[in-house]
């Protein structure tokens, strides 16, 4: 941000031009959620035990690990928005404006990634 | 001075604001939301990484989450795991009827102030009684 001319002075202030992908991307992940979410509910719910062979059984099936693979790309991406919004709204100082966006950028992957490789591992057979 | 006046309108700040039904989900909404965030993501990890590795790994999460078969420490963290659940499952549903809510305002519905506090109050309402229809079924079943 530059302080002589008018222009320069609010340059890196405005609009990024990056919230209607937000906005829209948090309405579309809503969605996702609406039904993977109860989908995974209602299956919990049905099950007849809840032990490791029941509940690895079930998790193998390729309707459930696909299921369980959309649930951690679209409720990490959903989080990810909205701890966004959530962060943006408290954390006003520079260090922390860094902090924040390393986290809501580096973990929801992570998270997701870690999630991902659990269900391919169940799905196809490791441990 | 003139004439004394009747109370000035407040800015909208959350020491300050009137309570009623429109606000207090808005803050449910966030509250939910974050909370699901952490807690509810953090715990569906555990749980896929534990049944990813195997009978003990998943065992080890069930004791500390459900059962506390040792007794001790487990008896803490398993009464913790049982509200955390049913405290995720109420979330989840609170945050499921205040976006469907979010939906409507979105397309421009619902903003009289009477209808407004009332699908408020009733994503209140749905979330109680989805929680408890939902843990009813799963305990009784």
């Amino acid at each position: 941000m530059g302080n002589g001319t008018s222009i320069g002075r609010v340059r890196g202030l405005g609009s990024s031009h990056h919230g209607t992908h937000h906005f829209l991307s948090s309405r579309l992940t809503a969605v996702g959620n609406l039904v993977l979410i109860p989908f995974l509910m209602v299956s919990l719910a049905l099950m007849p035990a809840h032990d490791y062979a029941t509940v690895h059984a079930w998790a193998a099936k390729p309707l459930p690990a696909t299921a369980l693979i959309l649930i951690m790309i679209n409720t990490f991406q959903h989080a990810r928005l909205g701890v966004q919004v959530m962060l943006e709204d408290y954390i006003h100082e520079e260090g922390g404006k860094i902090a924040a966006w390393l986290l809501v950028n580096i973990l929801p992957l992570a998270g997701a990634a870690f999630g991902i490789v659990s269900v391919v591992r169940i799905a196809l057979g490791g441990a | 001075m003139a004439q004394a006046r009747g109370p000035r309108p407040l800015s909208p700040h959350l020491e300050i604001w009137r309570w009623g039904p429109a606000m207090l989900v808005s803050i449910l909404h966030r509250m939910t939301g974050n909370g699901l965030a952490f807690a509810g993501l953090g715990l569906l990890l555990w749980w896929i990484s534990a049944l990813a590795g195997g009978p003990a790994s998943y065992q080890t999460f069930l004791d500390w989450v459900w059962l506390a078969p040792d007794g001790g420490f487990q008896t803490v963290t398993a009464l913790l795991g049982k509200i955390v659940l049913v405290g995720l499952t109420w979330a989840f549903f609170q945050h499921m009827a205040s976006g469907i809510r979010h939906f409507v305002l979105d397309i421009g519905a619902g903003y009289e102030l009477e209808a407004n506090a009332r699908w408020s109050s009733l994503t209140i309402l749905f979330s109680v009684a989805a929680t408890s229809v939902f843990w009813a079924f799963v305990l009784l079943h």
